[in-house]
């Protein structure tokens, strides 16, 4: 467990050269699909996107992750064409494309809302990328490749009904086809499952992913849904204010976030802060408030005294009674509340001159621990060597 | 309650149905019923002043209803790009001109043509030897300009259903600005522009006090009615008065019927 850890924070100290605004690993150019190089967008006084530095591998799923306005979406659009960048340039394919509308741009887009066209039938929306092709195609072939394109999205019934008489499932599948009918270099997506139910999303989510397979084209997503990001994504870029924050594996981002921002936005976090007594051996010694110590990996690579400390819920326990054993942390508790969620019991409580803290226990550490209820005092365990401490905000 | 709204139908329909019932009459009253006959929609027809006025009322309608729908659609589309004080500035505009009193327009117009063509005709006769004067020029334009706010507010009103992703969409599909508009934005605003072109007509055709003013040497058929009741009504009137009212009727149900939510529906 010590070990693991250790080794984590020698990573996360690799990652952090590479500094905010670039990605993790250069692909040779053949691999790079598209380009953001030093790319901003400002709308009036307001700066949508900072200086995004992004190298986009060829056949990944990439996502854009964030709140509401952190740029994630003014991204997404200058890759489509929609904004031509204020300063910087986007390439595709090693092309400049800076100034080049939208629909001279081999990328194509499932919106929002969908967008679908009204007064065409299915069969017509997903006809209409190839309607516009120059020198026209024969109607022959238009009619053929729309019928693999619905059999793709297993609308082969629905071609000639209105858009308007499909589900919301159904209208996803139609926007999707009309998307990729070009084989675009890049299919962009926003926030395609933002209108579907929980369940409906879980499936066209899975639906997605085996589409990406088949045809191999590099998708990008932009969702403020972390889950939607962990699971689907190959890579995550988390963006905030405008900015890349990191970019990374979902592995990478929830084992190793740079910054509180990230460590609170991908999964649950307990972020606490603290005062570093010593440095040794990849650990540091800290302080929390009230003065319990706990050991951490040294992972910010800095010599701040002051610093936040993330842990999971997931990694720490929960003890009624007992010793520390070690170096491991012992910090005394009340519970506050406990929601009983199947495979795991999550334990929210307030520590001793610290605060609220969360503890995920597993099914089975629940069953050892008796019936603690609301009110009750236990002991948060810390094992050493668990959690990371936090780069600075910028 | 009841009856007060059947009195205040009949006050606004009855006097049209009885004209429309004397138009029939086989005496030579225009203000009572004395046998049936439809020889006065004959002799309406027959007469070659009704027949050369209604001529001059459908080409100023025609043209200038063209002219609104083209100029008004362009202007829809502009103002529903534009963003802020500026579109509210030109919105308003648009909709105080339509409360704006014919007379007001008329005379105003009538002034403005007068004192143009005071400034431009001595510079006009000395090079083309030709001058400039009110007539169908200044009727179709002025009708056009008036009627361009009624189409301004139709497409307007269709423009703000019409999901503007979709343009985005077709561009991003590799339409090209007039290839998106010929595909995607004009197909769902074509009931609006339609019913626009026939209001447009509608007014324009049945207009009389804007056009009194500015038609010059031409005469309209509203003209020519106002003028040939000065002689006294004969039952002609009122045969020309009901086939201008039932015409106009007609387009104001077809544009009526564009507009129903079931056509907006493609606008969706």
């Amino acid at each position: 467990m010590l070990d693991a850890n250790a080794e984590a924070g020698i990573r996360m100290g690799a990652s952090r050269e590479q500094g905010t605004h670039s990605t993790q690993g250069h692909p040779s150019d053949e691999d790079c699909v598209a380009e953001f190089v030093g790319a901003t967008k400002r709308f009036g006084a307001v700066l949508a996107a900072d200086r995004i530095n992004l190298r986009i591998r060829r056949g990944e799923f990439l996502s854009f992750l964030g709140p509401s306005g952190c740029g994630k979406t003014t991204a997404l659009r200058m890759l489509a064409g929609f904004e031509s960048p204020s300063d910087g340039t986007v390439r595709i394919d090693g092309q400049d494309v800076s100034r080049v509308p939208a629909y001279a741009r081999p990328v194509n887009m499932v919106f929002q809302h969908y967008a679908l066209f009204p007064h065409m039938t299915v069969a017509q929306n997903i006809g209409y990328g190839l309607r516009q092709v120059r020198p026209k195609l024969a109607k022959s072939e238009i009619a053929a490749r729309v019928d693999a394109a619905l059999a793709k999205v297993r609308l082969e019934a629905f071609g000639a009904r209105r858009t308007w008489e499909l589900s919301g499932g159904q209208q996803q599948r139609v926007a999707l086809a009309r998307a990729i009918i070009n084989e675009p270099k890049l299919l962009l997506l926003d926030e395609p499952m933002a209108a579907l139910d929980a369940k409906l999303r879980g499936e066209m989510q899975r639906e997605l992913l085996d589409l990406q397979r088949s045809l191999g084209i590099t998708f990008v997503l932009v969702t403020h849904d972390q889950e939607e990001a962990l699971s689907m994504s190959d890579r995550i870029c988390i963006m905030g204010a405008g900015r890349i924050v990191q970019v990374g594996t979902p592995q990478d981002l929830y084992d190793r976030p740079r910054n509180r921002y990230v460590a609170d936005f991908v999964g649950k976090a307990n972020i606490l802060s603290g005062e570093v007594l010593s440095r040794q051996a990849g650990l540091a010694r800290i302080a929390l408030a009230g003065g319990a110590q706990v050991l951490v990996p040294d992972t910010a690579g800095d010599t701040r005294r002051h610093v936040d400390v993330a842990v999971r819920p997931e990694a720490l326990r929960l003890a009624v009674a007992g010793e520390a054993l070690g170096e491991d942390a012992m910090l005394r508790a009340r519970i506050t509340h406990r929601t009983f969620l199947g495979d795991h019991t999550e334990y929210l409580l307030l520590a001793e001159d610290i605060g609220p803290f969360q503890v995920n226990v597993p099914r089975q550490a629940e069953r050892a621990l008796g019936g603690q209820r609301v009110g009750d005092q236990v002991h948060i365990l810390w094992t050493a060597g668990t959690g990371l401490i936090l780069a600075a905000e910028e | 309650m009841r009856a007060y709204a059947i009195a205040v139908f009949a006050f606004l329909y009855l006097p049209i149905g009885i004209i429309a019932l004397f138009s029939f009459s086989a005496g030579r009253s225009a203000s009572s019923m004395q046998g049936f006959s439809t020889e006065w929609y004959g002799r309406a027809l027959s007469n070659p002043f009704v027949m050369e006025a209604l001529w001059t009322s459908i080409k100023v309608a025609f043209l200038s209803a063209v002219l609104a729908t083209v100029a008004g659609t362009m202007a829809a589309l502009a103002l529903t790009g534009m963003r802020g004080r500026l579109r509210v500035f030109f919105d308003t505009l648009v909709q105080v001109a339509v409360m704006i009193p014919g007379i007001v327009i008329g005379i105003a117009a009538l002034i403005a043509l007068v004192t143009v063509f005071d400034l431009v005709n001595p510079w006009l006769e000395a090079m083309s030897g030709r001058r400039l004067s009110l007539g169908m020029g200044s009727l179709i334009g002025l009708h056009g300009m008036f009627t361009m706010s009624l189409v301004v507010l139709l497409v307007r009103g269709r423009l703000e259903s019409f999901d503007r992703a979709q343009i985005e969409a077709s561009s991003d599909l590799g339409a090209g600005p007039v290839a998106t508009f010929v595909q995607v934005t004009l197909p769902q605003i074509a009931p609006a522009i339609l019913a626009g072109f026939l209001l447009a007509f509608t007014f324009s055709f049945d207009d009389f006090i804007m056009a009194f003013f500015v038609a010059g040497s031409e005469t309209t058929l509203p003209i020519y009615i106002f003028s040939s009741i000065r002689r006294g009504v004969t039952p002609e009137i009122n045969a020309i008065g009901t086939m201008v009212m039932v015409a106009s009727l007609t387009l104001l149900i077809i544009a009526q019927v564009l507009l129903r939510p079931g056509v907006a529906r493609a606008g969706r």
